[in-house]
C-alpha cells in the first residue's frame, strides 16, 4: 500500500464512472466543499469524465481566498512600516490586497518568510529576540491546530516577540452560509476530508439533518473523489440523507482530539468576514484573552487598516457555486494568475486559478 | 563517490591568510593575487591561465556555440553537488543541447565577504573536477567581493564557446507533426534535493541532485542520428514543463503528453505530494529532452537507455496540429487538461 498511486488507478476509475454513470438519472448538483478537491477534479481531467447529469459546483474552501484584503494589508504593513519578520505559508504571497501583495512586499523590502510549519516561525523568533516575528496564520480546521501550538509553544519559551495575525475560518458555517442562500442550487456536498480529519464528523450530522442533504466527507486523489460523488448521488437517487465517510483510511468519527483540544485552548469561536461572501456567524477562530499577548491583531491594534471590498472579483459568486470560473467577465483577460482581480485566481486551492491552468481554452 | 573523495584527499586546501573571503580579496591587490594564486590558478592550471593577461587569445575555426549563464543557488553546497560543478555543467549543457562541444570557458565569481574558505575550496575543487570530465579548459575569469548582506555567499557566471557537431541540423523550426519527444531520466530530482536542505524545509532524503554534464551523450546522438534529431534542450529552471512549453510556444505546432510515460523517483513523487509541487515544474541538471522524428524514435530512446544515466528514459509526447501551442496532458486515469505554464516563483502549498 502506497497510499498513492492506487487511488489514481485507471481501471478503478473507469468502474467508478460506469456506477456513476448507470446510478444517475436526472441533473443533481454536488458541492465539493474543499479547493483542494476542485484541484483533484480539474488537474486529472475528472470534470470531463463525468456524465453531463452530474454538475459539480466548487465550494469556498480556498481559506487563501476568503481572508480578508484587511488582513492582507495589515501584514503588508507590518513587514513595510514596522520591521517585523511576516512569515507566511506560500499560498498567501501571491493573494493581492489593496496596495500590494505579499510578494510584493518582499520585493519591497519587507522581511517576509515561506515556511510550512508555524513552530518555525517560533524558532525564528527565538533566534531573533530583538525582532517582532508574526506568522499568519491562515486556514480551515486542518492548520488551526499546528498554529495554536505555535502559541503554546512560545508561551512556554516565555517569548515576548511572537505572535499570530488569525484569519482562520471553519467550513461547517460557511456550508450552512451557503445552504441560507435562497439561490442556492446545491443537492448535496463532499465534505473536506482533512477537515474532517482533525475535527471529527459530528458537525456534520445536524447539517445533514437540517438539510436534508446526503454529505460525504470525501478525500482528494481520483478514486476518492468519484467515490464520494457515486456516494451522494446512490443517496439522491434513493431519496436518502445520511452522513458518510469515503474517507475512512485517514478520518475517524472522533477525529483527531489532541488536535481539537488544542484548538479549543487557544482559539474562541467569533463572526468572521470571508471575503468575496461576506460576515459568516461564528465562522472564524481568534486567540483566547488567555494567550492575548501572542495575538497579532491585539499587540498591533494601533495600526488601523481601513476595509476594503473588490469591486470587480466575482468571488463570491464563484464561491457560493453560483457561477463557474469562465463565466466570469474578467476571466483570463482582466484577471489572470499574473495580474489577478481577487484571490481565487492566485491561490492553489482557488477555482479561478485550477480553470485557468487546466482547463482547455478553445 | 570514490572518485571525488580521492580527489578532494589529494586536494586538501592549501595555507590561507583567512578563514572567510574579505573585501580586501576582492581589492586586486596581494590578497586577490594569493587568492587567485593558491586557489584559481593553482587548481584550473592551463597553458591560457598561465599568461594571466587581460584576455585569453584562442584560434578559432568552423562553426562555433556560446552561451553564457549565472548560478545563484543556495544551499551552495548540496547533495549530490555544489554551486561550482552546476556553474560548469550548465553552460556545458546549454551548449551540449544545441550539439555542441564546450572546449573554452569563462569562470567568474561574485563572492559576498564571509565566505567561508573551506566552502570556497570545495566548490574550486568540484570545477576542476568538472572541467576535467567534460574536458573544457578554464581560460579567462573574474572575481569580486561584495559586502556582508550584498550577496549570497557566492554567484557564478560561465561562458562557453564549443565546436558544434557537423551533423547538428537543430532548431524549432524542424519540427514536424508526429515527431517523439524522449525524456532522458526521471524528473525533479534537482529540485527536490536542494529543497531538502534550504533553510526552513529541511526533510529527510536519500536523493541527491542530477548535475552531470550532458555532451558526450548529446554528441554521441547527433553524430548516429543527425538530422532526425529536430531539437534539444536541458529543463533546469523551470522544469520539464517550461521547456516543452517553450517548444510549443516557438513552433506553433501542440504538443500532448502523456502522465503514464512520465519517469519520476518514488522518493521524488513522494517528496512532491507532501510539499504541494508538481515535479514538472522543479528543476533538473542533468536531464534533456529531444524531440525527434518519429522514424527513429525507438533507435533513439535505446540508444539513451544504454547511457548510463538514460536507463528510464522515455517516450513522453508527441507533436500535434490539434490545440496549436498548448501542451496537453493525458492523465493516469485517463482524463486531459492543459499543463499550465510556471508563473514566477514556485510556492509551497498550505495543506
Amino acid at each position: 500500500m502506497k497510499y498513492l498511486s492506487e487511488f489514481r488507478d485507471a481501471a478503478i476509475v473507469k468502474t467508478l464512472l460506469n456506477n456513476i454513470s448507470k446510478t444517475v438519472t436526472r441533473q443533481w448538483n454536488i458541492m465539493e466543499v474543499c479547493g483542494g478537491q476542485t484541484h483533484g477534479l480539474v488537474r486529472h481531467g475528472i470534470l470531463d469524465m463525468l456524465p453531463d447529469q452530474v454538475r459539480m459546483i466548487h465550494g469556498p474552501g480556498c481559506p487563501v481566498c476568503v481572508t480578508p484584503v484587511s488582513l492582507i494589508d495589515k501584514a503588508v504593513e507590518l513587514c513595510l512600516e514596522h520591521d517585523v519578520i511576516l512569515c507566511s505559508y506560500g499560498d498567501m504571497l501571491r493573494v493581492p490586497g489593496t496596495e500590494m501583495s505579499l510578494q510584493k512586499a518582499r520585493a519591497s523590502g519587507g522581511d517576509v518568510r515561506i515556511l510550512y510549519s508555524p513552530l518555525e516561525a517560533v524558532e525564528i523568533a527565538r533566534s531573533n529576540p530583538d525582532r517582532e516575528v508574526v506568522f499568519f496564520a491562515v486556514g480551515f480546521e486542518t492548520t488551526a491546530p499546528a498554529n495554536a501550538l505555535s502559541v503554546v509553544r512560545a508561551k512556554q519559551l516565555q517569548l515576548t516577540n511572537y505572535s499570530i495575525l488569525s484569519a482562520h475560518v471553519m467550513v461547517p458555517p460557511a456550508m450552512e452560509a451557503i445552504m441560507d442562500d435562497t439561490d442556492t442550487q446545491v443537492h448535496g456536498f463532499l465534505a473536506a476530508g482533512h477537515v474532517c480529519t482533525v475535527m471529527g464528523l459530528s458537525e456534520y450530522e445536524p447539517l445533514v439533518e437540517k438539510w436534508k442533504m446526503p454529505v460525504v466527507v470525501t478525500g482528494f486523489e481520483p478514486v476518492d473523489l468519484l467515490e464520494g460523488i457515486w456516494m451522494v448521488i446512490s443517496q439522491l437517487e434513493n431519496g436518502e440523507h445520511r452522513l458518510e465517510n469515503q474517507y475512512k483510511r485517514v478520518v475517524s468519527n472522533q477525529g483527531n482530539r489532541q488536535a481539537v483540544e488544542l484548538v479549543k485552548k487557544v482559539f474562541e469561536y467569533r463572526k468572521r468576514d470571508w471575503r468575496g461572501i461576506g460576515e459568516i456567524p461564528l465562522s472564524g477562530l481568534f486567540v483566547k484573552e488567555e494567550f492575548v499577548d501572542f495575538d497579532a491583531a491585539i499587540k498591533f491594534k494601533d495600526i488601523k487598516i481601513p476595509e476594503t471590498v473588490d469591486t470587480e472579483c466575482l468571488s463570491g459568486d464563484i464561491m457560493k457555486g453560483k457561477i463557474k470560473p469562465p463565466e466570469c467577465p474578467h476571466f483570463g483577460s482582466k484577471c489572470t494568475p499574473e495580474h489577478p482581480l481577487g484571490a481565487p485566481m492566485v491561490s492553489s486551492e482557488g477555482a479561478c486559478a485550477a480553470y485557468y491552468q487546466y482547463k482547455m481554452q478553445s | 563517490m570514490s572518485k571525488k573523495l580521492d580527489f578532494q584527499l589529494s586536494c586538501p586546501m592549501p595555507e590561507m591568510d583567512f578563514d572567510t573571503i574579505t573585501i580586501g580579496h576582492g581589492g586586486g591587490g596581494k590578497l586577490t593575487q594569493n587568492l587567485l594564486k593558491k586557489g584559481v590558478f593553482s587548481l584550473l592550471d592551463n597553458e591560457w591561465l598561465r599568461e594571466q593577461d587581460d584576455a585569453a587569445t584562442l584560434s578559432l575555426n568552423g562553426s562555433v556555440a556560446f552561451s553564457t549563464d549565472s548560478f545563484v543557488v543556495s544551499p551552495i553546497i548540496f547533495p549530490g553537488g555544489t554551486i561550482g560543478d552546476l556553474a560548469i555543467n550548465g553552460t556545458v549543457n546549454d551548449m551540449a543541447v544545441c550539439g555542441a562541444r564546450p572546449s573554452f570557458l569563462s569562470l567568474s565569481f561574485i563572492l559576498e565577504e564571509g565566505l567561508k574558505m573551506d566552502d570556497f575550496w570545495q566548490i574550486l575543487v568540484s570545477i576542476r573536477e568538472a572541467c576535467a570530465e567534460a574536458g573544457l579548459k578554464v581560460v579567462t575569469g573574474d572575481t569580486k567581493v561584495v559586502e556582508r548582506g550584498k550577496g549570497d555567499q557566492i554567484f557564478i557566471n560561465t561562458t562557453g564557446i564549443g565546436y558544434v557537431h557537423p551533423k547538428a541540423k537543430m532548431g524549432v523550426k524542424s519540427i514536424r507533426e508526429g515527431d517523439a519527444i524522449i525524456l532522458s531520466g526521471p524528473l525533479a530530482r534537482h529540485g527536490i534535493a536542494i529543497m531538502s536542505k534550504r533553510k526552513g524545509l529541511e526533510f529527510e532524503t536519500q536523493l541527491k541532485s542530477d548535475t552531470r554534464p550532458l555532451h558526450t551523450i548529446c554528441n554521441q546522438l547527433v553524430d548516429k542520428f543527425g538530422d532526425a534529431i529536430h531539437l534539444m534542450r536541458d529543463p533546469t529552471r523551470g522544469g520539464a514543463a517550461t521547456v516543452l512549453h517553450e517548444i510549443a510556444g516557438q513552433s506553433g505546432f501542440g504538443i500532448d503528453l502523456f502522465e503514464k510515460n512520465l519517469p519520476i523517483d518514488e522518493e521524488v513523487a513522494g517528496a512532491c505530494e507532501m510539499l504541494g509541487l508538481d515535479p514538472l515544474f522543479v528543476a533538473n541538471e542533468g536531464l534533456f529532452i529531444a524531440v525527434v522524428d518519429s522514424a527513429i524514435a525507438k533507435q533513439f530512446l535505446e540508444t539513451v537507455k544504454n547511457w548510463q544515466f538514460g536507463k528510464e528514459a522515455s517516450i513522453i509526447g508527441n507533436i500535434t496540429e490539434e490545440h496549436p501551442r498548448q501542451v496537453v496532458l493525458s492523465s493516469i486515469i485517463g482524463g486531459k487538461r492543459v499543463l499550465p505554464q510556471a508563473s514566477g516563483e514556485l510556492l509551497p502549498r498550505i495543506c
